[in-house]
């Protein structure tokens, strides 16, 4: 049992990350449509909703990965930054897992780990590495530091994905998809790593139909569909009282199974 | 084969010229084909329009033009060098925009997901060029940049025609006109020695092929 059983715990500070009214279209598709949301220090937030909801495209405008066509989004109380320099400084803040893990091909476990630090953040390549073996052993990969991202298991390569992100001490890390491209059994050594950041206190946006993950980790739920937030509250009020029609017939056909 | 085997010492100079002409030519062209073809996936638009301008305007003008531009062209604007340098210059200009189109097809290989990762731990453009995508766009374009450069080594006889002096083509060129020896024999001289320059590229790159390629 987690703190965050009980909700929204005492531990969650001061507004992290907000979206103030943001839309954005693809061409004549709204795929978000004036969204509001604010995340709190410390705060997990899992996003759910049907596929084509706008879910990943919202993961993604938080470090601007997609733009946004309308509203703002700002971090830490600083707007996004246009494409430059600066928008790169923020991304190192922000730390994102995506579906297809997209560790580098052409480097060792270890390197992709270290790369951001030494190259971001300016460490000695000797630091980097011994904080980059530990992350890799709090995930559990240590042994494989020397090996390609092919060499391993897809479970394993998103776990090294996730000390990656990690390793560049982020004040907030997007989760999208992470565990969609899985095989069912190594869905969970994925999620542990994830309930285990969870604990620490990390803020945490994470974008996923792992329903299990939402009860046991989430501060907070937030249902989308159609590119809107359709509504949001404790995991507890929304799996078991569900207060919108949308979000009754979402869970009505993916809790049947 | 007397004319061949009476001057050896002469087409032993004429390969290694050809061979450091093409040498210079190779590195210089790699260069500048990467730059440029880093303008055109930059998100500048002022640098995505001059690369792709340099691209049409090279790539669709013949070697000669190139070639007589930097012979005769330049030395009107009051610029002078050796013919071996203009040969060169003449050369990598016009190789580079198939340099970039080539690698261009390597970064247009390299999955989206690389240089979002790359973007997403806070790599700047330029880093996650370097570190991400160039890497792993040269390992899948290699065939298509062999391909570009061996057509240089054999354009490098096309300079050599410009009269950038002592290669493989002025030896033939030398002993046929100059001192009259036979056509046949002379040229198949001059063809072994491109030929030992070609083929020996050929397995190098089948080398570096097996060498860089990753695992996906």
């Amino acid at each position: 049992m987690t703190q965050s059983d009980s909700g929204v715990s005492a531990a969650i500070g001061a507004p992290l990350v907000v979206l103030d009214h943001v839309d954005k279209w693809f061409g004549d598709l709204h795929v978000l449509q004036d969204i509001d949301l604010s995340v709190a220090r410390g705060e997990v937030v899992v996003v759910i909703g049907p596929s084509g909801s706008g879910k990943s495209t919202l993961c993604r405008t938080i470090n601007r990965l997609e733009t946004i066509d309308k509203g703002t989004i700002t971090l830490d109380g600083q707007p996004l930054p246009q494409e430059g320099k600066e928008l790169a400084r923020l991304r190192a803040e922000v730390g994102m897992v995506f579906q297809s893990f997209n560790l580098f091909a052409h480097k060792t476990i270890l390197e992709n780990v270290t790369l951001g630090p030494i190259k971001v953040r300016g460490q000695k390549k000797a630091e980097a590495e011994k904080r980059g073996l530990e992350l890799l052993d709090r995930v559990g990969i240590a042994h494989q530091a020397a090996k390609y991202p092919a060499q391993l298991s897809g479970g394993q390569q998103q776990r090294v994905a996730i000390a990656r992100a990690l390793a560049m001490e982020p004040k907030v890390m997007l989760f999208d998809e992470p565990t969609s491209a899985l095989d069912p059994e190594m869905i969970k050594e994925v999620l542990d790593v994830m309930v285990d950041l969870a604990r620490q206190g990390m803020t945490m946006v994470v974008v996923t139909h792992e329903m299990g993950f939402a009860r046991t980790a989430a501060d907070r739920v937030v249902f989308m569909a159609d590119g809107a937030i359709v509504e949001e509250g404790t995991p507890e009020e929304f799996f078991t009282n569900p207060s919108s029609d949308r979000a009754k017939d979402f869970l009505g056909k993916i809790l049947k199974h | 084969m007397e004319p061949v085997i009476d001057n050896l010492d002469l087409y032993w100079s004429g390969f290694l010229t050809s061979l450091e002409f093409i040498v210079y030519s190779l590195v210089g062209s790699m260069l500048l084909g990467t730059l440029i073809a880093a303008f055109r996936v930059s998100p500048i638009p002022a640098l995505r329009g001059f690369g792709s301008t340099y691209v049409t305007m090279i790539r669709n003008c013949p070697l000669t033009i190139v070639l007589f531009f930097m012979a005769f062209g330049l030395p009107e604007l009051g610029i002078n060098y050796s013919y071996f340098t203009f040969g060169i210059v003449g050369l990598v200009i016009y190789t580079s925009a198939f340099v970039c189109e080539a690698l261009r097809s390597g970064i247009n290989a390299v999955p989206a997901g690389q240089a979002e990762a790359a973007r997403a731990i806070g790599l700047t453009f330029s880093q996650s060029m370097r570190e991400i995508v160039l890497p792993q766009a040269f390992r899948s374009a290699v065939p298509p940049l062999g391909s570009v450069q061996i057509a240089m080594f054999k354009n490098s006889a096309v300079a050599g025609a410009f009269g950038i002096g002592g290669d493989l083509y002025s030896v033939g060129r030398t002993l046929t006109s100059a001192r009259g020896f036979e056509y046949i024999p002379v040229l198949t001289g001059v063809a072994i020695g491109y030929l030992v320059i070609t083929l020996s590229a050929g397995a190098a790159l089948a080398v570096i092929e097996r060498k860089v390629a990753i695992a996906r």
